[in-house]
């Protein structure tokens, strides 16, 4: 069971890295050999969800143990995340086996692909905090060469914007990482927390690196005023590329390595409570402003990516088990809905060329599979039950109004109705507008696709009937090691 | 890509070898002395570079085929991950398991590690190449298209 | 002290040339400064007054030594640097050969 922590990473790097020289040999060699891969990760992720082992579960690199060596760790919430992860990669693979038939150079992409799903991977179990850091790049690079993967004019310059913000992220997490070992000279993190709890808590060094990491981390998870990347790079990356980025990357490498510095580490307090929490609030409303105006079907689509993150932020920051709860449980369910959106823009565009809204309609008709998949994500995004988004939305509401802040749970309030709003006018445009002239020869999208649309919007459903056994059994305990701050991390370096 | 004068071909037939023996010395040698897998693949992709800059691309092209450095990219990262996951066989990933069995100070110890830095630096010696090759071939063709 | 001051001037030099140049080779050559700067004080945090580099050669025992740990970190962020570097003279390139021009401020398609 220790050993099969090391598949999560392993794996994807070999098949990275064995892809190009074993796939030629079969004919759609890359295609079986990345489902396969994607497939054999997600089963073990759902295995140890299952079959949960004694939490927490520490892996110690080379038998070197703590604070010498580089440890991982495996709790609720990393295994939380790594289903999340895995599971929606699986989807998006089998997604990409008919829609990047358009590109060529398939083998690029699927390397790129598996080394993104190791960086992702590392990230989620890396319990050292330069670790962390290594993985986030790993990420990061392999993120920038996919978005401009397509290398036309407009992707390549919203890949090199992307790149620029990203780097000045990369750089001032890198200056906090060095303030903090000159601190507390260990890069582990149970050291770390043990070191920081046995020094002042408000010292001047500790509010310095607290303000690098909100900055480095918070653009890399796109929060107001760090989200100007965003609305160009997710439209212009190719479709499955813009479902991982939105679905994923901004969670795993902004939202989880925040919360689990700032909650175990430092162990938060109500200074960066508050500041978070103002964040998350004005990133929810400025989001879904501006996307009240776009008439481009993912530029809209990631303009709500940045509310809904507004929506996970305002939960976790708010430091009650119930809030965050309910952040961890939004950030599950926004990567399923928000990918499944992403995943029909694509299908849309792949039959018809376009991602214009006033261009299309009636596509109820041609294409009924996205549009049944489209209307699930649309009633799931904007809080409507028995939808998975419904009760999210529903427990972070609760959890503002239970922390005695009405003005924020008002504003959640407004912005859910905004965002329904929003998106029955995608599906009235969309799918149900009757246009003059018609799209002659609109074929359905091949099989792959539907059967990865239909695989998340049947787990949209399914999270959100079985909505009670699954909050108790995995979301509540993964809110408990983060509601339980620095003193989790000391008692596992102790026992 | 033109190569350059007579005098710069005859002296770099004597320097391309040198360089990357001090390559392969730095890569060896990483156990003992600063360097390692990294700072050795660098300098041996240097070796590879200087010949082409002196040469031109189409000598180059006839005496290192880009098959062999497809090859040498992967193998080179697939032999790391294979060390690594042999660790697994005495415990843990990436351990150690044949430490101990030379004598400290001597190019013959330090276990695992010597192997590593073949490893990686044939891996960065190879990717460095690829990647000057990838950016000069964008040239030629801007160059081509504005003829 | 004085070296800490030279070192955060380094960073604010790249930092500036990265925000505030119009041409895109000076925005990655600016990325570069900026790199170093930070593997630069990565490693002044390691530094120990009156110390000997870290390289244990059996001969002498009692003598003390630098950090070395930093100095294994900034070869990470020395590869890690150097790969993005690479990315985005890649990407200077294509930029060229789409747009015709290196200068940011006519690189603009993308609105709203």
């Amino acid at each position: 069971m220790m050993n099969l922590l090391v598949i999560f990473v392993a794996l994807p790097l070999f098949a990275a890295f064995a892809l190009p020289v074993i796939g030629r040999l079969l004919r759609r060699g890359f295609d079986i050999l990345s489902v396969i891969v994607t497939a054999s990760l997600s089963a073990c992720a759902l295995y140890i969800i299952f079959n949960p082992p004694v939490f927490p579960l520490v892996y110690s690199m080379g038998s070197w143990q703590a604070p010498f060596g580089i440890t991982w760790l495996l709790d609720p919430l990393s295994a939380f995340m790594l289903i999340a992860v895995n599971v929606i990669t699986f989807f998006v693979t089998v997604y990409s086996v008919n829609y990047m038939e358009q590109y060529t150079g398939k083998w690029k992409y699927y390397c790129l692909l598996m080394l993104m799903l190791a960086g992702l991977n590392g990230v989620v179990l890396s319990a050292d905090i330069f670790n962390l850091y290594v993985f986030l790049e790993i990420v990061a690079i392999s993120s920038y060469a996919l978005v401009a993967f397509g290398t036309e004019a407009e992707e390549v310059e919203a890949s090199f914007k992307y790149m620029i913000l990203g780097s000045i992220a990369s750089a001032f997490i890198l200056i906090g990482i060095g303030f903090l070992y000159a601190k507390t000279s260990t890069l582990n993190m149970f050291d770390m927390a043990d070191a920081l709890s046995k020094s002042a808590l408000n010292s001047r060094l500790l509010i310095f690196v607290s303000a690098l990491f909100i900055t480095g981390f918070g653009l890399k998870s796109a929060l107001v005023p760090f989200h100007a990347w965003l609305p160009d790079a997710h439209p212009s990356a190719p479709a499955p590329i813009s479902a991982m980025l939105s679905g994923l990357v901004i969670k795993t490498i902004g939202i989880y390595a925040l919360a689990r510095i700032f909650f175990n580490v430092f162990g938060i307090n109500s200074v960066t409570s508050e500041l978070l929490l103002a964040l998350g609030g004005v990133s929810m409303f400025v989001g879904v402003i501006l996307a009240i105006g776009q008439w481009d079907f993912k530029r809209l689509l990631a303009y709500h990516s940045i509310s809904q993150i507004g929506y996970v932020v305002c939960g976790i920051a708010l430091g009650t088990p119930l809030g965050i709860a309910g952040g961890i449980f939004h950030l599950l369910n926004h990567s399923v809905f928000k990918s499944l959106l992403f995943l029909n823009a694509g299908s849309v565009e792949y039959a018809t060329g376009t991602r214009d809204l006033k261009k299309s309609g009636n596509l109820q008709e041609s294409m009924p599979h996205t549009s049944w998949t489209s209307l699930v994500a649309s009633l799931s995004i904007a809080g409507v039950p028995p939808f998975c988004g419904f009760w999210s939305k529903l427990v972070i509401i609760i959890a503002l109004f239970q922390a005695n802040r009405p003005f924020y749970a008002a504003l959640a309030i407004l912005v859910g109705l905004i965002t329904l709003g929003s998106f029955l006018k995608i599906q009235k445009y969309v799918f149900y507008r009757k246009i003059k002239e018609k799209f002659l020869r609109i074929k359905e999208a091949p099989v792959f696709m539907r059967l990865s649309m239909m695989g998340l919007a049947v787990l949209c459903l399914v999270i959100g009937i079985f909505f009670k056994p699954f909050f108790g059994k995995i979301i509540m305990p993964a809110a408990e090691t983060l509601r339980a701050g620095r003193e989790y991390f000391i008692m596992i370096l102790g026992g | 890509m033109n190569g350059m004068s007579l005098i710069v071909k005859r002296v770099t037939r004597y320097t391309v070898g040198l360089i990357l023996l001090y390559g392969l010395y730095i890569v060896l040698h990483g156990h003992l002395t600063p360097g390692g897998g990294f700072a050795g693949g660098v300098i041996i992709a240097l070796s590879f570079i200087h010949f082409v800059l002196a040469f031109g691309r189409e000598e180059a092209r006839k005496s290192v085929p880009e098959r062999l450095l497809f090859l040498g990219e992967s193998l080179g990262a697939i032999f790391f991950l294979a060390i690594g996951l042999l660790g697994i066989t005495a415990g843990f990933f990436f351990l150690n398991f044949i430490a101990g069995a030379g004598t400290p100070f001597r190019l013959f110890s330090a276990g695992t590690i010597p192997f590593c830095n073949i490893a990686i630096g044939i891996k960065v010696g190879t990717g460095l190449f690829s990647i000057f090759i990838a950016l000069s071939v964008f040239k030629l063709a801007r160059e081509e298209g504005k003829k | 002290m004085i070296i800490f001051i030279m070192d955060i001037a380094l960073f604010l030099t790249g930092f500036y040339a990265l925000l505030m140049k119009r041409n895109l080779i000076k925005k990655v050559i600016g990325f570069g400064i900026m790199e170093y700067a930070v593997n630069l004080f990565l490693i002044l945090v390691g530094y120990r007054k009156g110390a000997e580099a870290p390289i244990l050669s059996g001969k002498i025992t009692d003598v003390l030594f630098v950090d070395p740990l930093p100095q294994a970190l900034i070869l990470t962020s020395i590869v890690i640097g150097l790969g993005v570097t690479a990315l985005m003279v890649a990407l200077c390139i294509r930029l060229y050969q789409r747009y015709g021009t290196f200068d940011i401020a006519e690189i603009r398609r993308l609105r709203g």
